[in-house]
């Protein structure tokens, strides 16, 4: 029996298929458990943890460095919104879902052949500018895409089989923020299964040569731009299907949405929660999701005004972030999985 | 492989261990409420919640932060005479930074966590809007948003529960429009306009008098501090007179552009971009001190009021907000953006009065439709809520900006948007004075 359990750890696909279906049972267990309004914020967690999760292999794997996911997830987004403007003429949902995450990869790749020439700061700065521009674009045409108040995202009703095998497994009556949370949840785990799966191949090692030494990466037979472009390709595919959850979750896509802000607080998830871990990224997401909401909360219950406890929430963060790079410069992952090795060694 | 099954343990333990820690933090009882009993979300005996969203931090912050603790004053009055119908009013402020993806995220909290009776005061249209169809659904009264775009208002059908509050920008422009025209027939004018629905409604108004006079339209974007072009292009058509439908800030930018390249015009500033004191300040930041007296840079500056505002201490409603801003305000000084608040509040106490002694979300509804119109209260002119029209304030008056304070040119004018004529308001509404205990009563 052991015997045959870890053959099936030995295997990287069965490993990770049966950690993502415990990951479904995970996500199940809270999401019936919590409320409404837990529920949609478990939905942001699962848009931020998409996007983190694509960055992190892209910065942590493969060391560029991307100041512009908030503008790929503005695409996805976008896209998004340009589908589903119509409650009655929407394609289904993962049709939505995939075209979101096609047109941000295509544009992605455009992108991609570019920052392949370029490096360390310089990506920084390249992507940076399509953060700052892409936001302008929705502004330009404004006919199309809605100028300063954005496109408004009708989210399609939960479909019956879906409400059947939801009341099926659970015994409750499915909401449509709920929904939305499940939709997130499941992209995320369907993403972090490919992302596993891709670090812990070929490619992934191609990449992990490619950052540690580029010189040595070429001699070996890397090569280096295909490696990097395929790298930020996955990384954007990731950003635009993020947009599109978050484009269900918050029902608009909006410029204002997608400030440089949004590009920066993706990096800080990452880093937060360790570079080149998936698990990491999903900690750093948990922490932008819930921290805020939690610090504003004990701030009231403390008898701060509103203005102070609203003030309160970038502090503690930007606190959490400094501790964290003080004391655990390998992220909250990382640098616990460092003491874990170390533990393991000593005994 | 057993490194892997151990990192496997580990990982579905702190899975595991995350779920149960999750679960607890949901805090009990999320379908309980919904439970048998004829109960309204947010009301009890003694009490009932509101809440709105407004940009605490981030660039929207400074001026608007200042509306809620506006409300919050007028709501501690009202509960420390009483309260209303024998429940205290609740104000649930929530900080969504101006950003359309937070106050999502801030209206959920504020509906399906805090659980609020209703959203009085939610601010900006960029921001309300994401959120608008998510209230309707929910059957959450959507009351006295904090923005004049037109759709608060104009479609009762898709939005029931939503309801204006200022005068919207279309109203505005009519009113700023048909004084230009009757008082500079010879001026040539520019429009300085903000690039969303305020610049557009406000034009739309605008358009309706102005049509043949206006030689420039420049537009803006909110973000971009560069102003020079739009301001050089207004100067390169020879306008006498520039409309400016933009935020405070873009008042003070617009005013030192003007000045660097010896441009100057008339200039008539929306109600929203005119306040003398915000925008005194801005002008002292903005141009790091070298200009000292800001406010008094905009003297001459024609704008438009509707509720009468700190300049005139001795109006008898600031004499009422003075009052309550001394005893529940704090120690910061009353401005124009907490008398907005005050006067939302206001008319939020009144509109409850009107709802009865068992107000329902359904209810309170009904009551602003069929007695909106009776309420009486700071606001120059009467509302239009009936059940066809969720639009607030009808109308204002244009007045000329003199050391930090306006004079009036005009009576108050109403009018309505699309063709309604534009009038004298004989309503009275700009000469009532606040009830004895500053509290509205029940309208009988």
């Amino acid at each position: 029996m052991t015997e045959f359990a870890q053959r099936i750890w030995s295997s990287t696909l069965a490993r990770h298929v049966l950690l993502a279906a415990a990951g479904l049972v995970a996500v199940i267990l809270v999401l019936e458990s919590t409320s409404a309004f837990r529920n949609g914020q478990f939905a942001v967690m699962a848009y931020m943890g998409i996007a983190a999760g694509g960055l992190t292999v892209l910065t942590g794997l493969n060391g560029q460095l991307s100041l512009g996911h908030g503008a790929f997830m503005a695409i996805g987004a976008y896209t998004t919104a340009l589908l589903l403007s119509d409650w009655d003429s929407a394609p289904p949902l993962l049709v939505v879902l995939l075209a979101a995450t096609l047109v941000t990869l295509v544009i992605g790749a455009g992108v991609g052949v570019a920052a392949a020439r370029l490096h360390g700061p310089y990506i920084a700065g390249a992507t940076l500018a399509l953060a700052i521009a892409v936001p302008g674009i929705a502004l330009y045409f404004q006919g199309t895409l809605g100028g300063e108040q954005g496109l408004t995202v009708a989210v399609p009703a939960v479909p019956d089989w879906f409400a059947d095998v939801a009341y099926f497994i659970t015994g409750n009556d499915i909401s449509s923020s709920k929904y939305v949370a499940y939709i997130g949840w499941i992209s995320l785990i369907v993403t972090f299964v490919l992302l596993a799966n891709l670090s812990r191949s070929r490619v992934g090692r191609t990449w992990r040569a490619v950052r540690d030494d580029d010189v040595a990466a070429e001699l070996a037979g890397i090569n280096l731009g295909r490696a990097r472009v395929l790298a930020f390709v996955v990384s954007t595919a990731c950003a635009g299907l993020a947009g599109a959850v978050l484009a269900l979750a918050v029902r608009l896509a909006a410029p204002s949405g997608f400030t440089l802000v949004l590009s920066l607080a993706l990096l800080s998830a990452v880093v937060l929660g360790g570079l080149g871990s998936l698990l990491g990224a999903l900690v750093g997401a948990a922490l932008l999701t819930f921290l805020p909401q939690v610090v504003t909360g004990i701030g009231l219950d403390a008898g701060l005004s509103d203005l102070q406890a609203a003030e309160l929430a970038p502090l503690v963060y930007g606190l959490t972030t400094m501790l964290v790079v003080i004391l655990a410069p390998a992220g909250i992952v990382g640098t616990a999985r460092i003491a874990w090795r170390k533990r393991r060694a000593h005994t | 492989m057993r490194t892997w099954s151990r990192r496997v343990t580990v990982f579905t333990s702190v899975l595991t261990a995350g779920a149960v820690l999750a679960a607890c933090g949901a805090g009990g009882r999320p379908d309980d409420s919904e439970g048998g009993s004829a109960d309204v979300v947010g009301v009890t005996e003694d009490s009932i919640k509101i809440g709105a969203h407004f940009p605490l931090t981030g660039v929207a912050a400074p001026g608007y932060s200042e509306i809620p603790s506006g409300h919050k004053a007028y709501y501690e009055y009202v509960n420390a005479n009483g309260g209303i119908h024998g429940r205290k009013i609740e104000f649930v402020v929530r900080d969504d930074a101006y950003n359309p993806t937070q106050t999502s995220q801030v209206t959920n909290e504020l509906v399906l966590s805090d659980e609020i009776f209703a959203m009085v005061g939610g601010l900006g249209t960029p921001t309300h809007s994401a959120v608008v169809d998510f209230l309707n659904g929910e059957k959450v009264p959507d009351l006295f948003v904090s923005s004049g775009s037109l759709q608060w208002g104009d479609d009762v059908e898709s939005k029931p529960y939503t309801f204006g509050w200022q005068p919207d920008y279309e109203t505005e422009g009519k009113i700023v429009g048909q004084w230009v025209k009757q008082n500079m027939p010879d001026a040539r004018v520019g429009l300085f306009l903000q690039d969303d629905d305020f610049g557009e409604d406000g034009e739309k108004g605008l358009r309706q008098y102005l049509d043949k006079q206006i030689v420039a339209t420049e537009r803006y974007t909110s973000g971009n501090t560069d102003v020079a072009p739009q301001i050089a292009a207004l100067q390169a058509a020879d306008v006498d007179v520039v409309l400016g439908f933009n935020t405070p800030s873009y008042t003070a930018l617009t005013q030192l552009t003007a000045k660097k390249l010896n441009f100057d015009p008339k200039w008539f500033y929306s109600n929203v971009g005119s306040d003398p004191e915000l925008v005194g300040s801005l002008l002292a930041r903005f141009s790091e001190g070298a200009v000292k007296d800001g406010s008094s840079l905009l003297d001459g500056v024609l704008t438009t009021e509707y509720i009468p505002g700190v300049d005139t201490p001795d109006d008898p409603w600031m004499e009422l907000w003075q009052q309550v801003w001394d005893e529940h305000g704090g120690d910061a000084k009353l401005t124009n953006y907490r008398v907005y608040g005050m006067s939302q509040a206001y008319t939020f106490v009144q509109a409850l009065q009107a709802a009865g002694p068992n107000p329902t979300r359904e209810g309170i509804v009904e009551a602003i439709e069929q007695a909106g119109t009776e309420f009486d209260g700071p606001a120059l002119a009467p509302f239009r809520y009936s059940g066809d029209s969720h639009m607030g304030i009808s109308g204002l008056r244009v007045s000329e900006l003199k050391d930090g304070k306006a004079d009036p040119l005009t009576p108050v004018l109403v009018t309505d948007i699309g063709d309604t004529p534009i009038t004298e308001d004989n309503s009275g509404a700009g000469n009532d004075s606040p009830p004895e205990d500053g509290i509205p009563d029940p309208i009988s």
